[in-house]
């Protein structure tokens, strides 16, 4: 199992660790809920170095980008981030990943841990481009401080001011190195992530040098599985649980990063084509009334037949209700049919609602 | 972890407090850690019996679902129902406040055949 470079800190905080992507991750330290709870009324650090960067350079980098990207990475300047996908020629969802454009000729995706190997071979097998697809994934490490309190943390850590927008980057220096600083991440709180290149002592005292700097403020330590809830409260999707190859992006509730206006992409008559034909389903937030814990897999119903199927679900934290993201048969959506989360084979009744779960 | 002396354990992470023939079961540190944050223990209010390792519920954590078993058969004579609006106090009290039911015990020998402190601590690698 890989290590990322801020195991040792891991350790010392009695991170409990999980394989996840090959990588040995902390998915919690102290308590889900607890680090949940800190990352929406303070301040939470976490480590996501799994998380994959991959540099597009040349001449021709934008090209490279709009060909496989189904966002309209045109609109970017640099130092702006977007949030995008790749599809497969029949729409389906090969990864969904942040482009961060760093100059005209210089591109960054940030791409899930678990696709990193097929990603980066799908992004050559489509290089009719000449540009360079550099896998920097081992090389970068990942730090995400995310919380209402995290502009303050941050300000205190690189003494100078954070006016940054929403999915923006600048750089920042720490032991006079340089790193990318976004204004992005997976909670839906105001936010941080530090990608930074630098061995283990280096990632460490980064780490340690964010936690003085947090200490008045009420950090803690998330771990993976407060990640999870975060989002999901959010209604951020998880590939793997939300989105696949066999999941497009409208029925994904993508269709807003989905540009079919833009020339062309891969993918893009294959989506087009399932606009025209009508969605058979939806990826659908559903919340019930009660302290349920609605989970991947269980069987969304209506009545006695079956309406979908939960791909994440959880006891929210901050509503302590059950909440779901449920793929569910378009014939179901007309506000007309009651569902319920099947739960050990008891009906809870569940209803529909706009994202995000939470008020934000 | 915690492994009070005064306990009897099972190899499925349960423990039992025998006082003259009342068993109280509960789940052990070592389980509460490894399950993490427990949000529902699912146990039938109208329960009366249980087997030597038989099932008698299900206790839910944010990360997985775990089946519960009786370390001893017996009549159910007592079902923690605190523990339906506040699962977490296993967590922070597995031995006291979140211990799970009360049982009158109908066999004592398979007391015999539980783990002792010093035997659970060695399955548990300590």
């Amino acid at each position: 199992m890989k290590q990322t470079t801020l195991y040792k800190s891991h350790q010392k905080h009695g991170a409990k660790l999980v394989e996840f992507a090959g990588f040995a991750m902390p998915i919690q330290y102290e308590s889900i809920i607890a680090e949940h709870k800190a990352v929406r009324n303070s301040v939470g650090i976490f480590d996501v170095s799994h998380m994959g960067e991959v540099f597009i350079r040349g001449e021709k980098a934008l090209d490279f980008v709009q060909h496989i990207t189904v966002n309209d990475a045109s609109k970017l300047f640099d130092g702006r981030v977007q949030y995008s996908a790749m599809c497969y020629e029949d729409g389906g969802i090969v990864d969904d990943l942040l482009v961060y454009k760093i100059s005209d000729t210089e591109y960054m995706l940030v791409i899930n841990a678990s696709n990193i190997d097929k990603d980066v071979e799908w992004m050559n097998s489509n290089n009719n481009f000449g540009v360079t697809i550099s896998n920097e994934s081992d090389e970068y490490s990942l730090i995400a401080v995310q919380g209402p309190e995290s502009r303050n943390l941050i300000e205190k850590l690189f003494m100078t001011g954070f006016p940054m927008e929403y999915y923006h980057f600048t750089y920042a220096e720490f032991q006079g190195r340089e790193m990318i600083v976004s204004r992005t991440g997976y909670t839906g709180e105001l936010g941080y992530e530090i990608y930074f290149k630098g061995n283990e002592d280096f990632a460490n005292s980064l780490w340690d040098a964010i936690f003085e700097a947090g200490k008045e403020l009420g950090v803690k330590p998330a771990g993976l599985g407060c990640r999870d809830s975060l989002r999901l409260e959010m209604g951020y999707c998880l590939y793997g649980n939300d989105i696949d190859a066999g999941t497009n992006p409208l029925e994904a509730g993508l269709g807003w990063i989905t540009k079919l206006g833009k020339e062309s992409f891969i993918g893009k008559d294959a989506i087009l084509r399932s606009r025209q034909q009508g969605l058979g389903r939806k990826l659908t937030p559903l919340i019930a009334d009660s302290r349920v814990f609605p989970r991947h897999g269980y069987d969304v119903m209506c009545g006695e037949e079956k309406a979908g199927v939960v791909t994440s679900g959880t006891l929210s934290p901050m509503l302590d209700k059950g909440i779901a993201l449920a793929y569910v048969d378009s014939k179901f959506l007309d506000g007309e049919h009651q569902l319920s989360f099947s739960i050990r084979n008891t009906a809870v009744p569940a209803r529909i609602v706009k994202l995000p779960f939470i008020q934000k | 972890m915690n492994t009070p002396e005064n306990l009897l354990y099972t190899n499925d992470h349960e423990w039992i407090l025998v006082e003259g023939n009342t068993g109280t079961i509960g789940i052990t540190d070592f389980a509460q850690s490894q399950l993490g944050d427990i949000v529902f223990v699912d146990i039938d209010p109208s329960l009366s019996e249980v087997t030597s390792g038989g099932n008698f519920g299900t206790i839910e954590a944010v990360k997985t679902i775990s089946e519960l078993y009786s370390p001893c058969s017996g009549k159910v004579v007592a079902v923690n129902e605190a523990l339906s609006s506040g699962a977490e106090v296993i967590n922070s009290d597995p031995y006291g406040e979140g211990w799970l039911i009360k049982i009158e015990l109908t066999n004592s020998d398979e007391l015999k055949e539980l783990l002792t402190p010093a035997a659970y601590k060695e399955l548990t690698g300590e």
